[in-house]
């Protein structure tokens, strides 16, 4: 590998995010955060739980894609993500099996 | 020289400036193949730490889901004590800093100090109104004798002041108490992360105003933001699972 493709390589993996799309995510976090109190004040029952949990999902992964660059990231910081996200999964999930499954008489 | 090159000088050569055999920024360590791969390693070195963190408080959360599945009625009673006002002001303070923390990665890439201090600066005054709100929340809820083990009372829930609240039984008045710990101990965690981090940033602004940040070496700005990032997801997570539960009562 010759010194010119190594500058052009480690160039293009070095992407500036400009400011206009950190204004426009910033906005959208609060808009969402005015809408996750707002709705928490209508009765939907169990749905309102599921909703205030699925904005913050949007919330997170807005600011996992924009403000910690995963968009423009390469495969592998992409991977190591979901595969952290993969294993919080298996942490609440198998935790459920197990409490769910024994008849402690709660659920 | 740094200590890398000293420490890798054989003693007859110490003191010569011999030319570097190779071209590379002075912030690069040998072990990396170019300056591309070195930023990487470390991005995916601060996301395997992360990923830990995120275990570390996912431990929190499922406690939290079972103890709010098994005593639905006193979580909703110990979150219609908490002040909404609060939790949504802190909720913007934080996504506010976290901005600033993007703009301060920015400013370091586009090599601006000036603006790169501003960043940090504003970052860690946001970080400390956050934790004043905190404080003058956990002080009311002392002061409204809610904190578990120390002062809890379950008057509140029995005979409640609110009209539209629903008086819980005593036996379920009691688990409020589980409520309160759970809050607690999560949004203590989540302080503390914020403490340390608020630490942090004071060592990169003496730092970043000495123009260490601004010849290319964005590294430790980018992997604080980051972190900074990441406690603001936790608290994004923790606000409508504190705060917003069945408010509509």
């Amino acid at each position: 590998m010759t010194e010119k493709t190594k500058e052009t390589h480690q160039d293009s993996e070095f992407h500036v995010v400009k400011p206009p799309v950190y204004l426009a995510i910033f906005f959208s976090l609060l808009v969402l955060t005015a809408a996750t109190t707002a709705i928490s004040y209508i009765d939907l029952g169990v749905f309102n739980a599921v909703i205030a949990l699925a904005i913050a999902c949007l919330k997170a992964s807005l600011v996992v894609l924009f403000f910690m660059h995963i968009h423009y990231s390469s495969r592998l910081l992409k991977l190591t993500v979901a595969a952290g996200l993969f294993t919080f999964m298996l942490l609440i999930s198998l935790t459920m099996t197990d409490y769910i499954s024994r008849a402690w008489g709660m659920f | 020289m740094d200590s890398q090159s000293i420490a890798t000088t054989p003693q007859e050569l110490d003191g010569v400036d011999l030319p570097h055999p190779h071209e590379h920024p002075a912030y690069m360590r040998h072990h990396f193949e170019d300056i591309g791969q070195q930023r990487e390693a470390a991005n995916f070195g601060m996301w395997v730490f992360l990923l830990t963190e995120i275990m570390f408080f996912g431990g929190l959360f499922c406690a939290y889901l079972i103890f709010r599945n098994w005593y639905h009625p006193a979580f909703v009673a110990g979150s219609n004590m908490m002040s909404i006002t609060l939790g949504t002001t802190n909720t913007a303070v934080l996504i506010a800093s976290s901005f600033t923390m993007a703009m301060a990665v920015y400013s370091a890439e586009m090599r601006r100090k000036g603006q790169l201090v501003l960043f940090l600066v504003l970052t860690i005054l946001l970080g400390f109104v956050f934790l004043a709100i905190k404080g003058v929340e956990w002080t009311t809820e002392y002061q409204e004798q809610h904190a578990p083990g120390i002062n809890f009372s379950i008057q509140d829930f029995v005979h409640p002041k609110n009209p539209k609240a629903i008086p819980l039984a005593p036996d379920m008045a009691e688990k409020t108490q589980l409520f309160f710990f759970m809050y607690f101990v999560m949004t203590g965690m989540h302080a503390l992360h914020m403490i340390i981090g608020i630490g942090i940033l004071f060592f990169l602004v003496a730092r970043a105003s000495k123009g260490a940040f601004t010849e290319g070496h964005v590294m430790p700005i980018e992997n604080f933001g980051l972190y900074w990032h990441f406690v603001d997801i936790i608290w994004i997570f923790l606000f409508p699972l504190l705060y917003l539960i069945s408010r509509y009562r």
